[in-house]
């Protein structure tokens, strides 16, 4: 079995407000030299397949489909075998 | 005037919550036929119009819209669409329609961050399409919105083509149809409020003419956009 984790992110060119309010509320613990806050979703999830090279081209395929909107979102993942 | 009567299919998807209001617009205030078809069917029922309406489907879990699409029902309202077929996304149903492809872009986070619920105005700004036939260009209309992501961004090259092609149908603005950032409810840009396909049988938009439909509710300008559709599927 294979496990997934994947990272989906606002693209650099998008906005984030949410990212900078969470960045306000940094500074606001003092941490003055936080800057450029970016907020994203993290999935995990487990694949039965034969490879590893399948598990990820079920992930890719998850994200270009499901997991991100590419007009918006990058994303970025992770796959592992575990037993 | 007497009007022949068509038939509007209202898709409910589980989380839809102006289902109902579409309804009972076309229904019990146009005198139309109606029939709501639940999101795992795939029969059309013969509608002419079919509505995707506002709401939270799928509890806006991933994205708004984002699992919606993947409904059974929407890949006969997908067909339909590509067929000529006229579909009315409101607000959830234009995030769903964004995910599906059917209309370009997607709907960012409002820059406020918050839900904004409330009466804005809407500049019409084409009036030949079978959405807004009945409307005047430059019309203003009272319609409320409701939704925490209806700020809609597209690439440059994309919004630039919905404006050469006059594809940007409503656009939030003052009472006085001036457009201006204090008119702007969610940060959308060059303020848009409503888009219609290159081939104009699909159209998205954010705010809710259905809650606005009768004099009781403070507005009935919404109707017009009713009254629009009935007008061009019965002269079509």
């Amino acid at each position: 079995m294979f496990h997934s984790k994947i990272t989906v992110i606002l693209r650099p060119s998008i906005l984030d407000p949410q990212g900078k309010a969470v960045e306000h509320a940094i500074h606001s613990l003092g941490s003055a030299s936080v800057h450029n806050v970016r907020m994203g979703k993290h999935i995990e999830l487990d694949i039965d397949a034969a490879t590893k090279q399948e598990a990820e081209r079920v992930t890719e395929e998850a994200c270009k489909k499901l997991f991100a909107n590419p007009v918006m979102e990058d994303y970025l993942f992770t796959v592992e075998e575990r037993t | 005037m007497s009007l022949s009567t068509i038939k509007f299919g209202v898709v409910v998807f589980p989380g839809s919550n102006c289902d109902h209001d579409a309804y009972h617009v076309v229904k019990h205030v146009l005198n139309q036929d109606a029939e709501f078809i639940w999101h795992k069917e795939t029969d059309l029922r013969g509608a002419d119009v079919i509505i995707l309406p506002g709401g939270f489907s799928y509890g806006d879990y991933l994205r708004t819209g984002a699992i919606a699409r993947f409904s059974p029902v929407m890949q006969e309202v997908v067909r339909f669409a590509n067929n000529g077929g006229t579909v009315l996304g409101i607000c959830n149903g234009f995030q769903i329609l964004l995910e599906a492809g059917l209309l370009p872009g997607v709907m960012l986070r409002n820059l406020s961050l918050r839900f904004v619920c409330k009466f804005v105005h809407l500049r019409v700004e084409n009036t030949s399409t079978r959405f807004t036939s009945e409307c005047q260009k430059g019309d203003v209309l009272k319609i409320p919105v409701a939704h925490g992501e209806g700020n809609y961004f597209a690439g440059d090259d994309v919004v630039k083509s919905l404006e050469d092609t006059n594809q940007v149908v409503f656009r939030y603005c003052e009472p006085d149809g001036s457009i201006g950032d204090e008119a702007n409810p969610n940060g959308s840009l060059h303020n848009i409020a409503g888009i219609v396909n290159a081939e104009g049988n699909v159209m998205g938009m954010m705010p809710h003419p259905e809650r606005a439909s009768e004099p009781e509710l403070g507005s009935a300008d919404g109707r017009k956009i009713f009254a629009s559709l009935i007008h061009s599927v019965v002269l079509a």
